[in-house]
């Protein structure tokens, strides 16, 4: 599992000013346009910073693969256009290539986001057979060391040999790494990696932080300094490797000056499936008390995207408190994120605390205060602090 | 940097067409660009068997009441666009 990424699929429409017919803009989608498929709680990594929740489901709890079909179907009916299988660790379903056919077959663009561990070259040329169109390998950093500290696995070297395969097949391939304060300096390393493997586009997605890595979020959270530098390092490489390499990244929204808009708006593009079934409208939607989710297992997923209270609570705008209710930004941003409003004040109506117009901003400056404070030592690598997130009993 | 007229564009491993809801899209990763009328029939030519010119050639001959230049501008701006984006490998 990847550090949760809230990025949604962009629905652009390319409009050509002049020519004999001209495009319409992008209409507001009627239909979610990605689902997020999470197969399974399970994994060979323990990541401290692990989107997954706190409470993990285990195996026999989840769905099984007749209804994983039925639930892409109704998606690419829905008209859903992409899927993420992603976990946990997808590849540890037994049932994964009938799952990727499945999703295909349902008119899906089918994304694997994986950790590469359970692979082998066997296995990987019958996910492309199935349909597999893109494959996101997860990166816990550029060497052995800190990938193994944050994973709490020796991993690393199995992800360089995926990557020597990836180069015999055709698939999109996209290298993850997910960013924090102990590997923001090998940005150089990690950038060498994606241009020496088959990439088109690498994702240096800075940590964000809900369940483990919210509880892990001291030792996490990259300096001022540190952050400005990755910055100026990514801007070069996007003007370098363009046409070659996307580079796209993510920052730490403590770190800005505005929200993020949260899964592209609560309820607006995309829906995502737990290992049991239960439709929800982002990763950490379940720690906001008092809201019902339904299951894939009672209800179509068109009823739930149009009808389920929980989908409804945030949707638009009419739950917004000042500033947001009156703010320019209020459709760019959906007020950021709920979750986050909960974490940091207390309150899932509240405006982003990380907005700079929020009442409660003041709490993020104070954590980010503690984290830029001179410190006498960084905390050493043989006595870890981390709370490692587990497997499901 | 404007794509090479003898260069022949192909889509990128993991780019396609795709379809839903009447819509046609250019399905990559993590995006989808919804294709209409001129940009539809550019990516459908993305073959790697038509070279740049051909495509512009074409296109003018569609869009005939569109001006010439013109029509090859927006051409070769919207190749470079969908290569920067890694939708485009060129042979």
């Amino acid at each position: 599992m990847k550090g949760r990424s809230t990025a949604a699929p962009q629905l652009g429409s390319i409009s050509r000013k002049g020519s004999a017919a001209v495009n319409s803009g992008p209409q507001p989608p009627t239909n979610p346009l990605a689902l997020i498929a999470e197969l399974t709680h399970r994994c060979p990594l323990h990541c401290v910073y692990c989107s997954n929740p706190l409470e993990l489901q285990n195996r026999a709890s989840e769905l099984d693969t007749a209804t994983w079909t039925r639930v892409f179907q109704e998606a690419g009916q829905a008209g859903v256009l992409q899927t993420d299988l992603t976990g946990g660790e997808p590849l540890a379903r037994t049932d994964i290539i009938e799952l990727v056919q499945a999703a295909r077959s349902a008119g899906l663009y089918v994304n694997l986001i994986t950790s590469g561990l359970p692979l082998d070259e066997a296995r990987l040329a019958k996910l492309i057979d199935a349909g597999l169109d893109h494959l996101q390998l997860s990166f816990q950093g550029a060497r052995e060391e800190i990938a193994a500290e944050i994973s709490g696995t020796k991993s690393h070297a199995q992800k360089l040999r995926v990557l020597e395969w990836l180069k015999q097949v055709r698939v999109a391939v996209t290298l993850n790494f997910v960013i924090h304060r102990s590997n923001i300096d090998q940005i150089d390393q990690m950038l060498a990696l994606a241009e020496s493997s088959s990439a088109t586009r690498v994702e240096f997605a800075n940590v964000q932080y809900y369940g483990w890595a919210f509880a892990n979020r001291e030792r996490l959270l990259p300096t001022r300094p540190q952050l400005d530098r990755s910055i100026e390092i990514l801007k070069a490489a996007q003007e370098r490797l363009r046409g070659r390499i996307r580079v796209e990244y993510v920052v730490p929204d403590y770190y800005a000056k505005y929200p993020k808009p949260c899964m592209g708006g609560w309820g607006r593009k995309l829906m995502l499936i737990t290992p049991t079934g239960d439709a929800l409208p982002c990763h950490a939607a379940q720690i906001i008390p008092g809201l019902q989710f339904e299951n894939v297992k009672d209800r179509s997923l068109s009823k739930i995207w149009e009808n389920s209270a929980a989908f409804q609570k945030f949707r638009g705008e009419a739950w917004m408190q000042e500033p947001c209710r009156t703010c320019d930004r209020r459709e760019q941003d959906f007020g950021g994120c709920r979750c986050q409003a909960l974490l940091l004040a207390g309150d899932p109506y509240a405006t982003d605390p990380v907005c700079s117009l929020a009442p409660t901003r003041g709490k993020v400056d104070a954590i980010l205060e503690a984290v830029n404070k001179p410190s006498p030592a960084e905390p050493s690598l043989t006595t870890p602090v981390w709370l490692y997130r587990p497997n499901p009993a | 940097m404007t794509p090479d007229m003898q260069s022949h564009p192909r889509l990128a491993p993991g780019c396609r067409l795709g379809e839903n809801n009447q819509q046609r899209a250019l399905l990559m990763p993590e995006r989808a660009l919804r294709l209409n009328g001129p940009s539809l029939e550019i990516v459908q030519r993305c073959d790697g068997q038509h070279t740049v010119q051909q495509i512009i050639t074409d296109l003018q001959q569609i869009y005939s009441k569109a001006e010439p230049k013109k029509v090859e501008t927006d051409i070769l701006d919207y190749l470079a666009r969908l290569r920067d984006q890694r939708a485009l490998d060129f042979t």
